[in-house]
């Protein structure tokens, strides 16, 4: 039988998209047993024992100046960064995007200088927004608005362009007004790709965040990594950026669902 | 009384010359099926009929009066795709239109204005054959439902005239005939002129009362751009057809004759008489 023609069970799916995992898992504990028998102390692979009580340490042991935990202290001041960038992200995408991508007039207007701007290296932009909006929430949420919206905005453009002129010109023939086309046929039809966009989006608003708690925070997963980084802290930093993942994962999975749920005709098309 | 005047229209774009001096009167309650080879500028005259398109010399007027220059709900479409709403299910697809012209804000309607408006559709979508698929996606009817449900839409608005771009074309022969028949009736019972894009002539001779063949009349090469298309034949079927009354074409033809004229109730007439 040809390789092409061989297609894995149920069962054989799970087995086969589970083997990277374990033979990722399988080599740290490898090396590090290599190292540590080499060197009791070594610090760049800890063992499963001190990650375990690092773990414990972070997320469920309270903090002793603060009485925070400290990861779950984290996490909520990263994901609240997160969310605000995305959401203010996604409600300009929606509202540039729409008068783009119907009106011709903003189009003209606007499209040349999204261009542009989404062509602005962000990071680039980071001291500049430290310089100007201060070192705390605004200018981390900025970083991450600057980083996705642009891109957001375009996709949308080009999504709501992509909307066959037959079922604006249906929509006129039903008496609807330009702001009732956007809001009854255009707007749903972009809303299932919006979601789609953030998922993709997600990787580049984890960078943003984390390069801008990096530089300058007092809370967050960044913030956190780059603070132990000094101490060679690895038994921190792994289950910080597990947690990470693990996050990004969630959220892409989440909106995924997220999307089926709520618009079921998306899915019939395909 | 005409319900759509063509006064010497012309469409050019840039120094290509599409259409050339198309001059036509149609009567209210015709329907009116251009035929012509692909790119004879059949679907470019509907657009300007529905006003996506502008003449570049010319005019159009619909019941007298100039077309305003973008589409309306005093004319509908059914194209051969992208006709119905795919995000919206089959009874919200009806409704639409009287909601979007009742509610300029949300566009939509609630409570008893809804319930009456979705009585209107479901009476609607049983009179084109979809009772029952109320609650599906577009995405999961065949191809003669969707169409089914592209007429009923346009239909909601009472349109003056309807404008259909080819809208069988894609449908097997067993459904087509079908939607003919649908087709036929209800040019018979709403109050509308229909103007419909084909490239099928036999669906033309079946469907209409008036038949506009779009040709070049020079089609050299070094012709093509500097000459557009025009009318080349306009047929009117025989024995004419009247909206909402029969002929005999409407007649069943009894078992083993086919020679109507003996059915015929009086010498000289074809039609059906009133009442029988």
């Amino acid at each position: 039988m040809r390789l092409i023609n061989l297609r894995p069970n149920r069962g054989g799916r799970v087995l086969l998209a589970c083997l990277p995992f374990v033979l990722l898992v399988l080599a740290y504990l490898i090396g590090s047993a290599v190292r540590l028998a080499d060197n009791p102390n070594d610090k760049l692979l800890p063992s499963l024992s001190t990650l375990a009580q690092s773990i414990d340490a972070l997320a469920f042991t309270p903090d002793k100046r603060t009485g925070d935990y400290i990861l779950w202290s984290d996490t909520a001041a990263s994901l609240w960064r997160l969310a605000l960038g995305l959401g203010i992200s996604a409600l300009l995408a929606l509202t540039l995007g729409l008068l783009t991508g119907i009106l011709p007039v903003m189009r003209a207007l606007l499209s040349p200088f999204v261009a542009v701007v989404s062509m602005v290296p962000p990071l680039a932009l980071l001291p500049v927004l430290f310089i100007v909006l201060g070192l705390g929430e605004v200018s981390k949420v900025a970083l991450i608005v600057i980083g996705v919206a642009p891109i957001l905005i375009r996709d949308l453009t080009l999504t709501a362009m992509a909307l066959p002129r037959e079922m604006i010109v249906k929509a006129e023939t039903l008496s609807a007004s330009s702001w009732l086309i956007a809001v009854r046929v255009v707007l749903p039809q972009v809303l299932p790709r919006l979601i789609d966009s953030l998922r993709l989006q997600l990787g580049p608003a984890f960078l943003f965040l984390i390069a801008a708690e990096a530089i300058s925070a007092d809370s967050g997963l960044g913030y956190r990594i780059f603070l132990v980084r000094r101490y060679l802290s690895m038994d921190v930093i792994f289950p910080y950026v597990a947690w990470i993942t693990l996050l990004a994962v969630i959220m892409d999975v989440a909106l995924a669902l997220l999307r089926r749920r709520l618009f079921p005709w998306a899915e019939m098309g395909r | 009384m005409t319900a759509l005047t063509v006064d010497r229209v012309w469409k050019e774009y840039g120094n290509q010359i599409v259409l050339e001096n198309l001059t036509l009167e149609v009567a209210p309650r015709s329907f009116l099926a251009l035929v012509g080879p692909s790119g004879c500028g059949k679907t470019t005259f509907l657009r300007m009929i529905l006003g996506q398109e502008q003449p570049t010399q010319g005019r159009i007027l619909l019941d007298g009066v100039p077309l305003a220059p973008e589409p309306g709900p005093d004319r509908g479409v059914v194209y051969q795709r992208y006709s119905v709403f795919p995000h919206l299910t089959v009874l919200g697809n009806v409704m639409l239109g009287p909601e979007l012209k009742a509610s300029r804000f949300l566009g939509r309607s609630f409570g008893t204005a809804r319930r009456v408006l979705a009585d209107e559709a479901r009476a609607m979508l049983a009179e084109v054959g979809l009772a029952g698929t109320e609650d599906k996606y577009p995405a999961q009817l065949s191809g003669g439902m969707q169409q089914r449900l592209a007429l009923a839409q346009a239909l909601m608005m009472r349109p003056r005239i309807l404008l259909l771009d080819e809208p069988f074309g894609a449908l097997d022969p067993g459904i087509r005939g079908e939607i003919h028949g649908l087709m036929k009736r209800l040019w018979n019972e709403v109050p509308m002129t229909v103007v419909m894009v084909t490239h099928d002539l036999r669906e033309a001779f079946t469907l209409a009362t008036r038949i506009i063949a779009f040709d070049r009349l020079r089609d050299r090469p070094e012709e093509r751009e500097r000459y557009g298309a025009t009318l080349t034949k306009d047929i009117a079927i025989w024995p004419p057809r009247v909206a909402g009354k029969l002929t005999h074409f409407d007649i069943d033809t009894p078992p083993g004759r086919d020679d109507l004229t003996l059915d015929a109730a009086a010498a000289g007439t074809t039609r059906h008489p009133q009442g029988a």
